[in-house]
Formats: structure tokens, sequence, C-alpha cells
């Protein structure tokens, strides 16, 4: 557990896959850089590899090739049990579906972040972020009795309740009306900014990418723009 | 002679859902020990009945006593704290967290009954999954998921042990076997274990078996 984020560079990196069809070149040769701190959204059509790269960040993949680091860890080069560490106590993780346990309520489901990244999974904190999120009346409800919203609400409180250097959210908005989609992208922010997490956020809706400081585009497994302008670390000048 | 005490009463338990009713009046006890299936037709009410079981929901009418405690009488936070203590479920699926590996997954599971979390290597041996415990749901097969699932369900060492019927993207071979492992693992442990299937031959393993018939519970 920590606070204030770390910066991510990710370095001629490539992911292929063994499909029955025959190898699907996910990511093909990507360099690119996150300030510690900073949001950033990774845009692309469906398919363009956007969902590999964020897995390789946050340390659910390896490359098949090239290099990534969080701050000083080198998560390319760990295996599985280092990668669980890391996920466990650095990263918070949000994807599309909320993925809550259903036989856990709200505060539970967030309590079980924080056991398994410092062994306490104390329910005062968990309560402390659930209200910070709107979320009073539904700490001890499960998440059948919660409207999608709500329950997206609780992952996103699961995702930032230990404090992670790095958020890292795969289309957390995907399955959200645009009031919801807002809400969940208000309390991203808000984590981020109070904590001096870094945020990458991978979204195919352009009002939810527009709200982070810079977007990138991927397309083909190749990164098609920077929004910013900012020089791609290992591109050619 | 069987013994008086039931762990588990279900009393004149009634469920609807708009104008469908799904439970009429059932009564059901579950003594100590004991293991009963539950068949029924799909969309009979099963997995309803599981859920109250569980205290996941509440009945629109009649009881739940769990070890002499209503459920029904209980806040959402005093069901959740007779599930941790006593019950262990196994649902169809979302029994997992998707970026947890399977050991983080059990910890998890552990920690929440009684904060040790030095039982989870027994438990991938017991469920034959010792070989997965660093690896993540999806690098699993469906089977080797849903056996970290019943690692999970046991994790806290419950009195009662409840299953719903595998389904999922399982085959019916590996739903079978999966459904094998938790009627074993109940039997070894002396639990009292309630599980849905549709296999009969499975149901026959369990000493009471129950039928699931326009709301109503049967012995057969």
């Amino acid at each position: 557990m920590s606070s204030g984020g770390v910066g991510i560079q990710v370095v001629d990196v490539t992911k292929r896959y063994r499909t029955p069809g025959g190898v699907v070149q996910a990511l093909d040769g990507i360099s690119l850089g996150v300030d510690a701190g900073e949001s950033l959204a990774i845009i692309g059509p469906s398919g363009c590899g956007k969902s590999t790269l964020l897995g390789l960040i946050a340390g659910l993949d390896t490359p098949t090739s090239g290099v990534v680091t969080i701050g000083t860890q080198q998560v390319s080069s760990m295996d599985d049990e280092e990668r669980a560490r890391l996920r466990r106590r650095d990263v918070g993780l949000v994807f599309q579906s909320d993925d809550l346990l259903p036989f856990l309520t709200a505060t539970e489901n967030v309590s079980a972040q924080l056991a398994l990244a410092d062994g306490t999974g104390a329910y005062a904190d968990s309560i402390e972020i659930l209200v910070g999120a709107g979320l009073a009346d539904e700490i001890d409800k499960l998440p059948d009795q919660l409207s999608g919203g709500q329950r997206q609400r609780v992952a996103v409180a699961r995702a930032i309740v230990h404090r992670p250097l790095v958020i890292v959210a795969d289309e957390p908005t995907g399955s959200l009306d645009p009031d919801n989609a807002m809400a969940v992208v208000d309390l991203l922010l808000e984590a981020q900014q109070a904590t001096g997490a870094t945020l990458v956020l991978v979204t195919h809706e352009e009002a939810v990418a527009a709200r982070l400081e810079r977007v990138v585009a991927l397309r083909d497994g190749r990164l098609a723009d920077d929004a910013t302008g900012r020089p791609i670390p290992g591109s050619p000048p | 002679m069987r013994p008086a005490t039931p762990l588990v009463r279900l009393e004149d338990i009634s469920k609807g859902y708009g104008d469908r009713q799904v439970l009429r009046e059932v009564n059901i006890d579950l003594r100590p020990g004991e293991m009963t299936s539950l068949t029924g037709a799909s969309g009979s009410g099963k997995s309803t009945l599981i859920s109250l079981l569980a205290g996941l929901s509440t009945p629109d009418e009649g009881r739940v006593v769990v070890d002499g405690e209503a459920l029904s009488a209980l806040d959402d936070a005093g069901r959740a704290r007779i599930r941790g203590r006593q019950i262990g479920i196994v649902l169809q699926s979302g029994n997992l967290v998707p970026f947890l590996t399977a050991a983080e997954n059990i910890d998890l599971a552990t920690r929440f009954s009684d904060g040790r979390a030095d039982r989870t290597g027994d438990l991938l041996d017991e469920l034959g999954v010792a070989d997965r415990r660093d690896h993540l749901p999806r690098r699993m097969s469906g089977g080797q998921a849903q056996r970290v699932a019943v690692a999970i369900a046991l994790a806290n060492d419950p009195d009662l042990l409840l299953a719903d019927e595998i389904t999922g993207q399982l085959d019916s071979t590996t739903a079978d076997q999966v459904m094998r492992t938790i009627v074993d693992a109940g039997r070894r442990r002396g639990l009292t274990v309630f599980f849905v299937t549709h296999d009969h031959e499975i149901a026959a393993r369990a000493e009471r078996r129950l039928v699931l018939e326009a709301g109503e519970v049967h012995e057969r």
C-alpha cells in the first residue's frame, strides 16, 4: 500500500497469441510513457489491442517481447507470483462488468481488496470509501440488490481503497448510461487526484476519454496518434 | 431415528417475482451432517431456494432459520455475518474474482471467516488444483475454476454447504465431475449439504432427495 503515483514505461512491446486459427499479433512494437500521477485514455476500435496493452500494464499478462515497468518495477520479467503481489498492492483494477462477488456485501467486496493488499481488510476504511462514493445506504447490500451504476461504483471503491500506485480501468463505463458513466469517471478522477495515482483507462467513448489529461489511439496493435502531440519514447524523431 | 434439531429449517416459505409464484409454502428441515439433493425443471425455482437458504435473498412469507437464528429477522449485515461464519456457497457462476489468482481468491475467503490465510494450500490440495495456485481464472479450465470455487466455499469451514447447479460454460461431463467433488468434500467433512442438480445419478448420492414442482417440494 502506498500513496502517490509512479510512471509507467512500455518499451517496444509485442504480444502474439496462438489461436486455433493461427497466430494473432495483438500488439506490434508499442512504446508509450505515462508520467507519475497522469491520467491517460487509450482509445481505438474493437480488437485494436487496447485491452491487451492494459493487461500488460496491470501485470495480468506478460508480453511476447519488450519491457513494461511501473515505477522501478519491471512487470514484464516478473513470474506469476510476483505479478500477483504487484496487482494486490500497487494496482487497482476496474473492468466493464463489475465482477463483484455475489455472496459478499458491498463492504465485504471492498474489504477483500484491502485484506489482500495489507492483510487487514478493515471495514472502516471500506465504509469510508463507499460513503465517499455516494453509497452510504448501500454498504451492507449484496450486488444483486444494487443498480448497475451502484455496482460499478463499488467496483471502483474496491480498486482505490488500498491507494494503489496505478489505477487501471478497462471500459469501466461500457455497461452504463451516460449519467452513471460520468459518475464512475468522476470517482476515478477524484481518487486519482486525491492519491496522486497514475490512471490508465481504456474506452471507446469519446466523452469519457475527453475527461482525462491525455488520449492515445491504437490501431491494429500500433500507436496511431498521441492526441497531445507528445513525443512517444522509442519513436523516430 | 434422526437427530431432532435441524441445522436449517425453512418454514412455510413463499416467494414470487411479480405475478409469478415460484415457491409456495415450502417446508424443509436440513439435519446436521445430512446430504440433500434437489432436482426440478429449469425455471422451477431451484436457484431461488438456494438463494433463500444462503440468506442472499428473503422470502415473501415464512422464515429461514439457521442454527436457531431466523435469517429473515436479521438485517443485511446480520445475514452476511451468518453467511461468513456458517455457510459455504458455490453458485452457478461469478464465484471467482477474475483478477485474483486461485490462491488469492481462497485467501480472501478464509480471511472473511477468521482472518487466517494458512489453509489455502491445504484447500488447493484437497480440491486437486494445487498446480493452479498462482494462475488467474482465465488461465484455468472451467472445471478447474469451479474446483477453486468449491475451495472458496469450504474456506470458512462452514457447517452448511450449498451448491447451485453447475452450468455456466461447462460441458455436462465436467459439470458432473465438479458436482461429485462437492458431494465428496461434503461427505468427507461431515457437512450438511444441499445441492441442486439435473443429474439423477448424482442426486441419488444424497440420502434425501427432493423434487421441486409447481412451487412445491416433495420427497422422492
